[in-house]
């Protein structure tokens, strides 16, 4: 463990995983809302937003997500010239999150898709009957229970993300992956080591959180 | 009882299912405080018909029209006329992640726009009213069949409806909790709601009811009081779905 017990790689370890905390955290949110809004368009009347909706999710589901971020980095940034901050790393950190976003949105939105199939149709005809317009609807009666039934497939997606977010290491953030990458570089002797903990630390946090979603879906199954 | 204007009047209504006829021609009109019962052999069209008139169910020619107005396409004029017209379901349909009393209140808070205390209030009289006002922090999953739809019909009577559909509101439940639920739309009744109710209660339907509407094969095939309607049907159609429930 000496290679930790060096100050230096210490604080690129940490700092690292807080990079990975960061763009977890935003992009878990922005998903989400992202997810929720292409949720809607997918089950609306409306064919403009049906599509796309559809077109969304087949176009980020079905690339690669390194694709996903290089296209942020070498299209948005280096080309179209989408700088969001002045600060390099944090324009970085930026673009990653969108690409992260962009893609697990797609994710977040079939997996409530599949969450409506499972309110049964007289929710939203009671719904309708007592006179909620279709937007009301969806966000007061539908997409509430549908969201508690996916609650452990949302966890699951939000496991992937945390794991996913190492992939902006590839447009030069210093995350987890970035750094593990220079250590090993630079101690060739402690490859293993090296490796276990930074695996480790990735199950330590996500091992709970995946008992933790498990416990949530129960706790919000909605009884029928 | 009737005065003034229909409530509900349905003019040369036609429904397919695509090849299915479900809506015949049906033309028939429901007076204001009039208790209009609907009744006939499964796949009539007679759910169809009750579902029609808050459009839950568009229908493919003909016209509706609701306390003068015909029926809106769409979008907000059409859920401002749900608004108006309480609907109770086979399966009662009550918001599964809500409490009993936010099932009720929900209407009157979101559709309404009344203060949240004054909706509670009126709900909570209107749960003591059907009965369940000791259940109101509980989950519809929690309470029997014959509750739930006891609050469902309190959800419909929250929006001060002009009018109450029923569809077949006694069908999924178990026997002995028929009785409660009829109990409750016996009283309305008597209270003067306008009620359209598709039942194979025949009981209510003699007791209750002022007129009774035979369908079959989508057609409205009789329409009389019921007691001439029991007496004497005057179709084959009718004495032959009679005999059938009426023996046993």
């Amino acid at each position: 463990m000496h290679v930790f017990a060096d100050p230096t790689n210490f604080d690129a370890y940490v700092s690292s995983f807080l990079w990975i905390l960061k763009l977890t955290g935003a992009s878990a949110v922005l998903a989400l809302v992202l997810g929720v809004l292409l949720a809607a368009m997918r089950v609306s009347p409306v064919p403009v937003l049906r599509g796309f909706g559809a077109a969304w999710v087949n176009i980020f589901r079905n690339t690669p997500l390194t694709l996903v971020i290089f296209f942020c980095f070498f299209g948005l940034y280096s080309t179209l010239g989408l700088s969001l901050v002045d600060d390099l790393d944090l324009n970085n950190f930026w673009l990653g999150v969108i690409g992260l976003s962009a893609y697990t949105a797609a994710f977040v939105c079939e997996a409530l898709r599949s969450g409506v199939n499972t309110v049964p149709a007289g929710q939203a005809e009671a719904a309708r009957a007592i006179g909620l317009t279709f937007a009301q609807t969806l966000r007061i009666v539908v997409l509430p229970q549908a969201t508690r039934s996916v609650v452990a497939p949302l966890g699951s997606i939000l496991i992937a993300l945390c794991k996913n977010a190492t992939i902006v290491g590839t447009i030069g953030l210093m995350e987890s992956s970035n750094v593990m990458k220079d250590l090993i570089n630079s101690n060739g002797d402690a490859v293993i080591p090296i490796f276990l903990v930074f695996a480790g630390t990735f199950a330590a946090f996500l091992i709970p959180t995946g008992y933790f979603f498990g416990w949530l879906a129960n706790r919000l199954a909605v009884k029928r | 009882m009737t005065t003034g204007e229909p409530l509900i009047v349905l003019d040369a209504v036609n429904k397919w299912f695509g090849p299915l006829h479900v809506l015949d021609d049906v033309s028939l009109s429901v007076g204001r405080g009039e208790v209009v019962v609907v009744i006939g052999p499964s796949g009539s069209g007679k759910s169809t018909l009750c579902r029609a008139i808050n459009r839950l169910e568009p229908i493919s020619s003909g016209t509706i029209i609701f306390d003068g107005q015909p029926l809106p396409a769409e979008g907000k004029p059409l859920a401002k006329l749900r608004s108006e017209v309480g609907m109770v379901f086979q399966s009662f349909n009550l918001f599964a992640h809500k409490t009993i009393l936010e099932n009720v209140t929900l209407g009157p808070i979101k559709v309404r726009k009344e203060k949240p205390a004054a909706a509670r209030e009126r709900g909570l009289a209107l749960l003591d009213r059907v009965g369940i006002a000791n259940q109101a922090d509980k989950f519809p999953a929690q309470l029997s069949g014959g509750q739930q739809q006891r609050v469902a019909i309190a959800r419909a009577l929250a929006m001060q409806p002009k009018a109450m559909l029923f569809d077949e509101p006694t069908s999924a439940l178990d026997p002995e909790m028929v009785g409660e639920v009829l109990d409750v739309m016996t009283s309305l009744a008597r209270d003067g709601m306008t009620m359209v109710v598709v039942t194979h209660e025949m009981g209510f339907a003699r007791h209750a009811a002022n007129r009774v509407i035979f369908m079959a094969d989508g057609q409205l095939v009789e329409d009389a009081p019921p007691e001439e309607f029991f007496a004497n049907p005057r179709s084959d159609r009718a004495k032959d779905f009679l005999s059938k429930i009426l023996t046993h």
